[in-house]
């Protein structure tokens, strides 16, 4: 008899193993698992009270066998309630979000450089590339360093392109950064290979297109045996790097301290040289200014022009800068507006 | 410079569109900035071929006419002209066309027949005012053509960018001159004139007579060569067509047949002329001569100026009648009622008549050309060419010989071109034959010598070519640039480095930039500019006569825009150079870092919807990060300064910076601003040193906090020292980090609390060690400042 008896015991305490393990699976919530619990487990009307009673009734080593299979059952039971309550919390979290993720990040204030130092420095690198160093020099120039010394005729036209703002006498805010090629050809012999980015100052009426303050970059090669031809590739690799691939050409110009002199053009950017209202028609868009190097100036600055030969080059960073930023009115470069720079801010 | 395409043509002649023509001017001589279509206006009239015309059922005075306008049938057109005849072609507008002046025509009934468009006058096409009928076309084009390219009314003008050293491209026949080397063709003389009316000049020098007026050059220096030519008997009337075309296609206003005969010489030859009206000329007497100090005349833009005794006029007897070179006189303007001419045809001096103009402001086309230098050599011939155009369209005759006073100066000299030259400059080799050949195409005299040179004669007409280098552009221009190849050879890396000002820029700059800061780059020019400014004698603006003698000059100026526009948060930042008086008269420069802020610290969140607002302390530390990043170190000295607000930034004993709260002209809602400016420049020869990291420590560091009552009289760099001076070589580091006022603290002093951390590099520090200097610290700082610690 008391086999059998030992044997029901073990199916009942199954049996309500099975119960109580579909009873918490099926509790959707924390609340429903608590009544689970009371059911099973309750300290007063859980349904394993029952059980527990029995065991007392065996006898012997019966006894011990049902109680340590009471046991069993109870800490399977506590230990799986535990697991339950676990994953009923994490799921009712993700649920209900305590945190809203399309809100927007915290944001530090970002800092930029200003749109021309952006073209300046472009314009840099790449002539680093190919053995480019950056010279400087003054703002405030003797008429000879900036005019005299680049082979400017005296009271000539040639000075109607340079309005210039002057200091003293003969002391004037350069035209041009130009004057720093003499500088850096009065330093040191051949071979120079430098760019000289630096602000110039003309009497321009500050309007859309103008300023009487603006930035330049112009670049410099001295050697024996530089030529036209090296202006031409250096300054179509230039332009292939700058603006990707693209058409150039070069037409003739004048400047006094160049000859010859040429101007370089790319294919209009807006129309592929098609011909628009940006480049009037033309299909081509002016980049920069250039020429070999005026014996004149080499002479002035002390460098034999029959052994040495050079070529230069001038442009506008502003002009590109205009153009790659869809800025109209030059203006904006200079108002130092927050709301404009933030958006060049990257 | 202006020109016109049919103008070109009459000097040479070419097969090129307007715009190969455009292209061939801009690869070789001077770029053609714009192409204007002129006469577009026209572009819906075609060839219209008259095969039927009946008369009118309904009107008298009306022809019913049949056109053959290239379409697959007759249009059916009424038409009101007496000269309408079959098999004639005339102007056909259609129907749906637009007339110049705006008249779309339309289909439409008259008098009860169809018209389908409209036979058109030569008045109504906007080409004259001839009212004789319908324009006949006498031309072989197929009905159908358009009307521009069947008659020679359509025209394209030429915008040209001539720079200043080519003053011979400022003519017609300068510009043909260039295409006849491009094509091949020859140049020749348009024939609008009847030369044998011509007569020789008689050449004298200072003075002479000529038709009966006597012609004086007193100023020789300014009017190195002045010709007269008296003509009398001339009608006064409008020009003849073609000459208004031709004025018209440039851009000018036809005036009378005298008047625009001059301007066609201008533009035609780059020549400028001047025709007096001698009746009103007070004496037979033409002078050259400086104008008086205060004498006064009212030229031709009927504006009275005053002159000096620097410009040169040509007077009659009594007064200036014309202002030379630059601009003629109002009461010796040819009007209607002009008879007699005295016609002027001079060289002047181009620095005298740059310096009159600029004095006067006034540039004119003639000043424009005499400034960069004219052809000299050409001035006689084309004084007869303007006399025998004149008695051609306004009648008259050349009163004695014409004579010519002075002489142009000499021509241009031979000029050696090495071969060798040429290929040392261009990088290619371009044969002796073919550098001849080019030259020889733009008139250049060219011979070849046994030296591997040539010897080149400049034409007169190109006074600008001096020397080798000169022949070599020419060659260059002419082979054509695009010629040359783009294959990047082999060169020497450059012998300098970088500019230390470029590197010190370029570093403070990419620092601030990562700061948070924006970068900009204003103008220099400030009202004021304390008692060190540097005046820019002729300001582009009165109220920014100086330059800067601080960046925050300009910056402050910035931040008004920005609050202007209702942005509260600034934060900007420039390196740039300010100026200063110098020792000598070229002013001192300086490159400074400066920056401005003020306002939220950071964008607002909604995690925290009020940011803390910029203060003294961020300026403190932006300072901080300039110093570091220029000079490569942080041990820059900041002293308080003279007001307690901020300080002075020292290096090595010298200012070299300030921080300071700053002042402009603000809105209430504006935050407080904070300006910081560092002088660069001594950084500029200063070797960094490099960095080297220390090891990182092994053993484990001993601190504890010391809550101090401070009092007035001392400053936390005495607490700072008088610790360190008694904290002993494990002091690590010594860190004020709250200061407090207020309740529990008494009147006079503030709480500050000090976090020390002690580390032994060898082994751990005991605790009895730390509590033992504790107390030694506590006891320096009671002795020295007063300085007890906090016990509530």
């Amino acid at each position: 008899v008391s086999e059998s008896t030992l044997n029901d015991f073990k199916s009942a305490a199954a049996e309500l193993q099975r119960a109580a393990l579909a009873a918490f699976d099926a509790a959707g919530s924390p609340d429903a698992l608590e009544r689970a619990r009371a059911d099973f487990l309750g300290r007063t009307g859980g349904r394993l009270l029952a059980l527990q009673r029995q065991v007392p009734s065996f006898e012997g080593a019966e006894r011990g066998i049902a109680g340590r299979a009471f046991n069993e059952l109870k800490a399977d039971l506590e230990s799986r309630l535990d697991a339950r309550r676990v994953a009923l919390e994490s799921s009712a979290r993700s649920e209900s979000p305590q945190i809203d993720l399309t809100m927007p990040p915290r944001r530090q204030f970002v800092g930029a450089e200003h749109p021309v130092t952006l073209v300046v420095e472009e314009i840099v690198d790449i002539f680093r590339r190919i053995g480019f160093a950056v010279a400087t020099g003054p703002e405030a120039e003797t008429e000879w360093y900036n005019f005299t010394a680049l082979n400017f005729p005296p009271d000539h036209p040639a000075m109607d392109l340079h309005d210039t703002m002057y200091l003293a006498k003969d002391v004037v805010l350069r035209t041009h950064t130009s004057p720093v090629q003499i500088r850096t050809l009065q330093a040191g012999p051949p071979p120079i290979r430098v760019v000289i980015p630096g602000n110039a100052y003309r009497l321009d009426p500050f309007d859309a297109s103008h300023a009487p303050m603006f930035t330049q970059i112009e670049g410099l090669s001295v050697d024996e045996g530089v030529s036209f031809v090296d202006l031409k590739a250096t300054l179509t690799h230039f332009a292939q790097l700058f603006f990707g691939s693209t058409r150039t050409r070069f037409r003739p110009s004048y400047f006094p301290f160049t000859e010859p002199s040429a101007e370089m053009d790319v294919e209009c950017r807006l129309c592929k040289g098609a011909g628009c209202a940006a480049c009037k028609g033309s299909g081509w868009m002016e980049i920069l200014g250039s020429g070999m190097v005026h014996p004149n100036v080499l002479d002035a600055a002390g460098v034999d022009s029959e052994r040495y030969t050079g070529w230069a080059f001038g442009m506008g960073p502003a002009r590109i800068a205009l153009q790659r930023y869809g800025i109209s009115d030059i203006r904006i470069l200079y108002d130092s507006d927050i709301r404009f720079l933030e958006q060049v801010a990257r | 410079m202006n020109a016109s395409y049919e103008w070109l043509r009459e000097f040479t002649d070419f097969d090129l569109t307007p715009q190969q023509l455009r292209d061939a001017i801009t690869s070789r001589a001077a770029t053609v900035e714009e192409l204007v279509p002129l006469r577009a206006d026209l572009a819906d009239v075609v060839v219209g071929l008259v095969v039927e015309a009946k008369p009118h059922p309904n009107s008298d005075h009306l022809w019913v006419t049949r056109v053959d306008a290239g379409a697959s049938e007759l249009l059916d057109v009424v038409c009101g002209a007496p000269n309408v005849q079959a098999g004639s072609k005339y102007p056909f507008a259609p129907a749906g066309s637009t007339l110049p002046g705006g008249l779309k025509l339309e289909r439409r009934k008259i008098r009860g027949e169809v018209s389908n468009g409209m036979l058109c006058s030569a008045r109504e096409l906007g080409l004259g005012s001839d009212h004789e009928g319908i324009l006949p076309l006498h031309t072989d084009a197929a009905p159908g053509t358009p009307f521009l390219s069947a008659y020679p009314a359509g025209d394209t003008r030429l915008v040209i960018d001539v720079l200043p050293n080519r003053p011979d491209l400022l003519s017609h026949e300068g510009l043909a001159r260039e295409i006849s080397a491009f094509t091949g063709n020859d140049l020749h003389m348009p024939e609008h004139a009847n030369m044998t009316s011509a007569t020789a000049f008689e050449h004298h020098a200072g003075e002479s007579t000529t038709g009966g007026v006597h012609v004086v050059v007193e100023d020789a220096a300014s009017a190195p060569l002045y010709t007269a030519t008296v003509i009398r008997g001339v009608h006064i009337a409008p020009s003849p067509e073609w000459l208004v075309n031709r004025l018209v296609s440039i851009g000018l206003r036809p005036i009378n047949n005298v008047v625009d005969a001059t301007n066609y010489m201008l533009h035609g030859f780059g020549q400028p002329m001047h025709a007096f009206d001698l009746d009103r000329m007070n004496g037979a007497e033409v002078r050259v001569r400086n104008a008086r100090a205060g004498e006064r005349i009212t030229t031709l833009d009927s504006v009275e100026r005053k002159l000096d005794a620097s410009m040169t006029v040509i007077a009659d007897a009594q007064n200036a009648q014309a202002i030379a070179g630059v601009i003629g006189g109002n009461d010796s303007a040819v009007s209607d009622g002009t008879k007699n001419l005295l016609l002027e045809v001079a060289v002047f001096n181009p620095r005298s008549v740059r310096a009159t103009r600029r004095t006067l402001g006034v540039s004119t086309d003639a000043s424009y050309r005499f400034e960069r230098a004219i052809d000299a050599h050409a001035a006689c011939d084309l004084a007869r060419y303007a006399a025998a155009l004149i008695i051609s369209i306004a009648g008259g005759y050349v009163d004695g010989a014409p004579v010519a006073i002075g002489s142009p100066a000499a021509s241009p000299q031979a000029v050696r071109l090495r071969m060798s030259r040429v290929a040392k400059l261009l990088g290619e080799r371009i044969s002796e034959p073919e550098c001849m050949r080019l030259l020889g195409s733009i008139g250049f005299g060219v011979t070849s010598g046994s030296d591997e040179a040539l010897r080149v004669t400049p034409p007169r007409w190109r006074s600008d070519v001096t020397i080798e280098v000169d022949l070599v552009e020419e060659v260059a221009r002419l082979h054509g640039y695009d010629s040359f190849p783009d294959e990047l050879r082999a060169f020497r890396v450059g012998n300098a480095s970088d500019s230390p000002a470029y590197v010190v820029t370029r570093r403070v700059t990419t620092t601030l930039a990562g700061a948070g800061l924006l970068e900009v780059r204003p103008i220099p020019f400030v009202a004021d500019a304390g008692e060190n400014g540097v005046r820019v004698l002729n300001p582009l603006a009165e109220s920014e006569v100086l330059l800067r003698s601080s960046a925050l000059q300009s910056l402050a100026r910035r931040v008004e825009y920005n609050f202007a526009h209702m942005t509260r948060n600034i934060r900007l930042f420039e390196v740039g150079v300010v100026f200063s008086r110098g020792v000598d008269r070229i002013p001192g420069e300086r490159t400074v870092a400066a920056a401005i802020i003020g306002g939220d610290r950071s964008p607002a969140h909604f995690t925290n919807p009020r940011p803390p607002q910029t203060d003294i302390w961020d300026a403190r530390w932006i300072a901080e990060r300039i110093v570091t990043a220029a000079y490569g170190s942080s041990a820059a000295a900041f002293q308080p300064n003279e007001s307690g607000d901020g300080w002075s930034v020292f290096w090595d004993s010298a200012e070299i910076g300030t921080v300071a709260p700053l002042v402009v002209d603000a809105p209430v809602w504006a935050p407080p601003i904070f300006g910081i400016e560092v002088d660069l420049t001594p950084a500029f020869g200063m070797t960094r040193r490099p960095v080297v990291s220390r090891p990182l420590p092994v053993t484990p560091a001993a601190e504890f906090d010391l809550a101090l009552l401070v009092p007035a009289t001392a400053a936390a760099a005495d607490v700072a020292r008088v610790i360190s001076a008694t904290a002993g070589e494990t002091l690590e580091s010594l860190v004020p980090f709250d200061e407090f006022r207020g309740i529990g603290v008494p009147e006079g002093f503030r709480s500050v609390a000090w976090r020390l951390t002690f580390r032994h590099p060898e082994r751990t520090l005991r605790d009895k060690e730390i509590e033992g200097r504790r107390a030694r610290i506590l006891r320096a700082l009671d002795e020295e400042l007063g300085v007890r610690p906090r016990t509530s």
